[in-house]
């Protein structure tokens, strides 16, 4: 099987760890990762923001890009949700597993790869620290991710996952909401903020950098020592390090 | 209700102030989340809800597909059933055509059922100016009147006062409420049906709206909780009722998949406590509906935008939105506040003012609206189909084509993240311009030196 990962530009510009941990931990369950290097940005930014034409033109740049291959993985649930959810819509993209189309390439967040395709729970992770998960408004209620991260966490060894009161609330990221609506946008992260203290938890994860700028950047300014990892990054640790 | 929502400011402006007020901020959190647990258990109980919710769905976009019939059809009936039927493109005709008939009675009183498209139209003051005075029968309704307020939920319109303000609001406002009178939730309701019982008896003229219009037989359809509908509708001699276009349903059979939405999606109970259904005049009285257009055929005319006309104003959206349960509805400035308001506001008056062309960026797209709407309107989606039709700042237009123009190769994006990683050790804590909106609260992550692509360059992938 040829899968190509497709990084992000959050990722690639600002967290290339979470990259770096997706490449091993793919490797190591056996799977041959290729890194096509003409691919950008999912164009999520631009449509959300209400800019359709931009985003359409990145939207047809990721499909060229990708077009050759049967498996996309995507270490983010909010740019798989704009892939697989909005792209039919808006440039009438045939996403394989979107609903009512059958072709390649199809799009996979991280944990659904791992879960439904490799068919593993168990990825042999180590990760001794208490951890507590934000599921991530379009991890699920977008792509409906369930109880996938949850699983793969719950084999990690050492892991001790803290259940995160409110966890389906939004923390207020929200894409350039968090600039064009600062005000409320904080008020959310602050009550989510809050929550996360509230477990005693050493890590947050989630499964979206994004959310997690949002909110570890609050952490961070707050001084909590509270720090955020993508999956990615907790599931590509083992016993003697990566 | 003497004021309006003209001339205020854009949406992020009124909800960096309603953030502030940790008063109205205690009172809605508390509000919603007893509201939405109460929906989640009833709606829980229900194994066949998706099907009930796809059914909804299916019945309204039906309806609306087929509008000019069955408006027609409906009509006729109620004209059958001795009613009188007027037709208002718009605000101004459909408030000139219900001052008349009030005229016509002679009466300068009337008593009102809580309604929505009368608030939408700006009746009362209307009728104000005409020297008629509306009286709110809902108690909810009441108290905003009485305060002389806005509304700020579709459901709970006081939603943002506790009772210790209502209180105050009674004891300042209201004539006949006893000195002695405590913030008992049991005291308050006493004081009020006292109040508006004398109202009941005394009135002439009623104006409603309604929940759901049949077009088979002509039926009007009202659901409410405290029994002062039922006094309205049936009491005065003369019952006038407001309702927009899209609230109708074509047969009396499809009242059985919405008369289980409703409740359980808005007031989060089983069965509705008072529902009231008449078709045309009844018992010697005089009945007029005026059917409200006021943009909705716009709407209708627009692919994505027109699934906001299946809403049946449940109000389960506010209940679940982050955003709304941190403001309220006065920042919405509109009637329709929170998600749904979001995306019905800008469609119905259109988006010529800074406030309604900030509506459709008032959300996170957090798809929790989405999730609990009992007809299934996908407002994430709507509300990115308004945004990009929206004028843009110039400052942003600028750096969206910057970032659309870096996006398109991606040598030119590989050349900005070396850049950046140059840069690293000047990018300030404190960003400035319109940058500033992140750093005020958050810290910007550590610049890496290498980004993932020359990480995978250099390495081969990690292989060396």
């Amino acid at each position: 099987m040829r899968v190509a990962l497709f990084i992000t530009c959050v990722n690639d510009t600002l967290f290339p760890g979470t990259g770096q941990a997706v490449v091993t931990l793919l490797r190591r369950l056996g799977v041959d990762v290729d890194f096509p290097p003409a691919q950008t940005c999912c164009g999520q930014m631009h449509v959300n923001t209400g800019y359709p034409k931009e985003g359409g033109r990145l939207a047809r740049q990721f499909m060229d890009v990708f077009a050759g291959y049967e498996a996309v993985v995507i270490p983010s649930g909010s740019c798989a949700a704009m892939v697989r959810e909005q792209y039919p819509r808006l440039i009438g993209a045939a996403i394989g597993n979107a609903p009512d189309t059958s072709c390649d390439p199809k799009v996979y967040e991280l944990s659904e790869f791992l879960v439904d395709v490799l068919g593993v729970v168990d990825v042999g992770a180590y990760f001794p620290h208490w951890v507590t998960y934000h599921p991530t408004c379009h991890s699920l209620r977008g792509l409906r991710l369930g109880d996938r991260p949850r699983k793969l966490l719950e084999n990690v060894r050492g892991l001790e996952l803290v259940p995160l009161p409110g966890a389906e609330e939004c923390c207020g990221f929200g894409g350039t909401f968090a600039v064009k609506n600062k005000d409320v946008s904080a008020a959310m992260c602050a009550d989510k903020v809050g929550n996360v203290l509230s477990t005693g938890a050493e890590v947050l994860c989630a499964a979206d950098n994004s959310c997690l700028m949002h909110i570890g950047g609050t952490l961070r300014r707050q001084k909590s020592g509270i720090r955020v990892m993508h999956l990615a990054e907790i599931l590509a640790t083992t016993e003697g390090g990566r | 209700m003497s004021k309006t929502f003209v001339g205020m400011p854009a949406f992020p402006k009124n909800a960096a102030k309603a953030v502030q007020d940790s008063q109205l901020r205690f009172n809605l959190r508390k509000a919603t989340r007893t509201i939405r647990n109460k929906r989640a258990l009833v709606v829980g109980e229900l194994a066949d809800w998706p099907g009930l919710r796809q059914a909804g769905k299916a019945i309204k976009d039906h309806t609306l597909r087929n509008l000019d019939r069955y408006l027609i059809q409906l009509e006729e009936a109620v004209t059958a059933a001795g009613g009188h039927v007027h037709w208002a493109k718009d605000a101004a005709e459909a408030n000139r055509i219900v001052a008349d008939l009030v005229k016509a009675t002679g009466e300068t009183e009337v008593v009102k059922v809580k309604s929505m498209a009368t608030q939408e139209i700006g009746l009362n003051e209307a009728l104000e100016a005409e020297g008629i005075t509306a009286y709110e029968t809902d108690l909810a309704e009441l108290i905003v009147q009485l305060g002389d307020d806005w509304p700020s939920h579709i459901l709970v319109p006081a939603i943002h006062r506790n009772r210790a303000e209502i209180r105050e609001i009674f004891l300042d406002k209201m004539p006949d409420a006893p000195p002695g009178l405590t913030d008992e939730p049991r005291a308050l309701a006493e004081a009020a049906r006292l109040h508006l019982r004398e109202r009941f008896l005394r009135a002439k003229v009623a104006i409603s709206g309604a929940n759901f219009m049949i077009a088979e037989t002509g039926t009007l359809v009202v659901l409410e909780s405290e029994g002062n509908g039922r006094m309205c509708l049936t009491l005065p001699r003369t019952l006038i009722s407001v309702v927009g276009i899209e609230k109708l349903l074509p047969t009396w059979r499809d009242l059985e998949v919405f008369l289980q939405l409703l409740p359980r999606s808005s007031t989060g109970e089983r069965m509705n406590p008072y529902t009231s259904t008449w078709a045309g005049a009844t018992e010697g009285q005089d009945f007029h509906l005026v059917l409200l257009d006021n943009g909705r055929t716009g709407v209708l005319a627009d692919e994505v935008g027109r699934q906001a006309l299946r809403c049946i104003r449940c109000s389960a959206c506010l209940n679940v939105c982050p955003v709304y349960e941190r403001t309220g509805g006065h920042a919405y400035g509109s009637v329709y506040p929170g998600p749904i308001g979001a995306i019905l506001t800008p469609q119905l008056r259109g988006m010529s003012t800074e406030l309604d062309r900030s509506l459709p960026f008032a959300s996170s797209l957090c798809g929790a609206c989405y999730e609990v709407c009992p007809v299934a309107i996908d407002i994430p989606t709507v509300l990115v189909e308004l945004r990009a039709k929206a004028r843009h700042p110039r400052a942003e237009r600028l750096g969206m084509a910057a970032a659309g123009w870096v996006f398109t190769r991606s040598v030119r994006l590989a050349r900005a993240q070396r850049f950046g990683g140059r840069m690293r050790r000047l990018v300030p804590k404190r960003l400035p311009g319109p940058m500033s909106a992140w750093t005020d609260t958050r810290d910007i992550p550590d610049i890496p030196r290498e980004s993932f692509r020359a990480w995978w360059d250099r390495t081969e992938g990690g292989t060396r």
